[in-house]
């Protein structure tokens, strides 16, 4: 048994559907991302769990009991905001200790739980500080040492990290799953950071149209999206895809996304259709001056460069007119200025098929 | 090019910026001397002897007497036609007592209530607290008549009950209206997030709700107890003066052998005290409610 499972969730605001009976089970010490584009139901999904939203139908249930009817004081639930929702005529102590105020613990327990949880937090130094005295990123722990000091069975994350500087975002994402793990809790993390859900995640779940498209751990959602939407939504910059058609060349069969011949003769499923969207991650993408010489590659002209500290971004336009995204390391990125000719090359093992009607991925044989 | 030297830009500026500070101050003291000079002459007033106050041209210089407040406290004035009694005291403790039980009754029941309309979207909502708005701008006559008659069937007529109950009218309205505006700028998730913690919405209510909007609160009663304060109408209709407030029982200064102002003077100086201290004693927690919606968030 899960320690938390949503079972055929179901919600609508009026006639407007949000979730169409989701599913999804969270392990004790797993944290689970759920990621999505913004209005897609992420925030509405922690309002059901938390209970301040009713659910339309299904059941919740933590530790096998169903919480679906439960006060939101009865649910065993720590909760992070966004804008944090620190209470402001209490100082960071009472902030912190109100979840075991709240759940009548004897003062001495209280005064340690307090002050261990704000020391593993870095805030030990300003518990006597109201929330309009401390900084963002105190703020920010404070509201997440409040969430935990209790050793709630579950903690909900409404974007934590979205509201402090890149610095502190970037400090927390390697505490975090440390101390998730410390409280054994069953963390689900929702974000509109795929770079966030990628590192903080045991699985990620995609909510998508009122559903979850893919649920798993972050490295295989990334190189197998299930969708293309899955692949457009994981990865920054996001995934290429180029409308393709199948050809048939003596006894091999291939597909030809930006004039590239790919050949996929024997490691598809397909069906019937001759028409395919084909994914490439700008990652996967190679770039040179000089065309290759053992191996196909295409002509195109680089439009732009964005230079970042880690991968540089370029998009390139072939000489058929078609663009593309490509990243590579920043050190290589010197030897490129816009306008210049170069040539891109993806190998053919990197190329996801999409369905073009409704973008699922089209399955690989099991050889492959 | 043909430009100033940079020196002379910046006097002129300094000396238009000097110009704008004094321009504004000025216009401040006309606004202050305005406003405060008819209490600054009803204080001098009560400072003065019949003859002083009614001499032509006035003068600011007078012998002082506490003759007006000595008759006030002692019940009894001195007119040409010879003494009367005076029920100022009375009236004055009429006037807390209204004022005070009205407005705690618009509290009790206003501040449950803006939390409802604030938070949660119901039928009509929208329609009762404006109806309850309207109260504020129909004619006090336009419910006088009809209240008399009501209370005159319930047996009510000149009660403190039945005045509390008309005062409503008045007061309910405007802490409605003022702290719905202060619990709609509360966060929902801090009450949601303290509800999270282990707490009834009931605790919710009073640990966290009610002390965010204690700011709110405090101008809405202070509001409300000065409206309360100064009505007129109700009391001179529905009470008798065994019960009427302050404002109806100066009438008793204007007597058959002319006007007392010197008494009026300092009935009135008598009752603005009251509500002077009580808004002096709230500032503290009005400004504090500013400063605590400052960093809200």
């Amino acid at each position: 048994m899960a320690r938390l499972e949503i079972d055929n969730l179901t919600k609508a605001f009026g006639s407007v559907p949000v979730f169409n009976g989701i599913t999804l089970n969270v392990e004790r010490s797993e944290t689970v991302a759920v990621y999505g584009r913004s209005g897609c139901g992420k925030s509405t999904l922690l309002s059901i769990l938390s209970g301040a939203l009713p659910a339309g139908g299904g059941d919740i249930r933590i530790d096998g009991r169903s919480i679906i009817d439960a006060q939101p004081e009865e649910r065993d639930i720590g909760m992070a905001f966004q804008n944090f929702a620190l209470y402001p005529h209490m100082n960071a102590f009472d902030n912190i200790a109100s979840p075991l105020r709240g759940r009548k613990k004897p003062p001495q327990d209280i005064n340690e739980r307090v002050e261990a949880t704000a020391k593993l937090l870095k805030i030990d130094n300003v518990l006597s500080h109201f929330p309009q005295e401390i900084s963002n990123g105190q703020r920010q722990r404070t509201s997440l040492a409040r969430a935990l000091v209790a050793e709630p069975a579950v903690l909900l994350l409404d974007d934590p990290l979205r509201n402090v500087d890149a610095k502190l975002r970037y400090e927390m994402r390697l505490e975090m799953p440390n101390l998730f793990r410390r409280f054994q809790s069953s963390v689900i993390y929702v974000t509109q950071d795929s770079r966030e859900a990628m590192a903080l995640a045991d699985r990620i779940a995609i909510l998508h149209n009122g559903q979850f498209i893919q649920v798993g751990p972050p490295q295989d959602v990334y190189e197998f999206p299930r969708t293309a939407e899955v692949g457009r939504l994981l990865g920054d910059p996001a995934i290429n895809l180029f409308p393709c058609e199948t050809m048939v060349r003596g006894d091999s069969l291939f597909v030809n996304p930006v004039n590239f011949p790919v050949n996929i003769t024997g490691r598809y499923q397909l069906p019937s259709t001759s028409k395919y969207l084909a994914g490439v991650r700008p990652e996967d993408i190679s770039m040179s001056v000089a065309p290759s010489a053992n191996s196909h590659s295409i002509e195109a002209t680089i439009e732009s460069i964005t230079l970042s500290n880690i991968r540089s971004v370029f998009v390139v336009k072939t000489t058929t007119g078609e663009k593309m995204t490509v990243s590579c390391p920043e050190e290589e990125t010197q030897q490129y200025a816009t306008k210049q000719r170069i040539y891109v090359y993806f190998p053919e093992e990197k190329v996801s098929l999409f369905s073009p009607d409704n973008e699922r991925l089209i399955k690989q044989n099991p050889s492959n | 090019m043909n430009c100033p030297p940079l020196r002379e830009m910046l006097k002129k500026t300094r000396l238009f910026d000097a110009l704008t500070t004094a321009a504004y101050a000025l216009a401040l003291l006309v606004v202050v001397l305005f406003f405060l000079f008819p209490i600054f002459w009803v204080l001098l007033m009560s400072f003065q002897t019949h003859a002083d106050i009614l001499r032509s041209p006035p003068s600011l210089f007078f012998t002082p007497t506490l003759d007006n407040y000595a008759a006030i406290f002692a019940g009894k004035m001195e007119t040409s036609t010879g003494t009367q009694d005076i029920t100022f005291l009375r009236n004055l403790g009429n006037s807390a007592l209204l004022s005070s039980l009205s407005v705690l009754l618009a509290l009790v029941l206003g501040v449950p209530a803006a939390y409802a309309f604030a938070r949660y979207k119901f039928r009509l909502g929208e329609d009762i607290a404006f109806t309850l708005l309207s109260f504020r701008f129909a004619p006090p006559l336009l419910v006088l008549l009809p209240m008399a008659l009501y209370f005159g069937k319930l047996g009510l007529n000149d009660s403190y009950l039945s005045l509390i109950w008309v005062y409503q009218l008045i007061v309910l309205p405007l802490v409605l209206w003022i702290i719905r505006g202060y619990f709609e700028d509360i966060d929902p998730n801090i009450e949601h997030a303290y509800r999270l913690d282990g707490n009834s919405w009931g605790a919710t209510f009073l640990k966290v709700s009610i002390p965010l909007a204690r700011p709110g609160i405090a101008a809405a009663a202070l509001l409300a107890f000065i409206f309360a304060w100064n009505n007129f109408i109700f009391a001179l209709v529905l009470a008798s003066a065994a019960k009427q407030p302050v404002t109806v029982g100066a009438l008793l200064f204007v007597t058959g052998s002319g006007i007392q102002y010197g008494y009026i003077a300092a009935a009135t100086a008598l009752s603005v005290a009251p509500i002077l201290m009580l808004a002096l004693f709230l500032q503290r927690h009005l400004v504090e409610g500013l400063s605590l919606g400052a960093v809200k968030g």
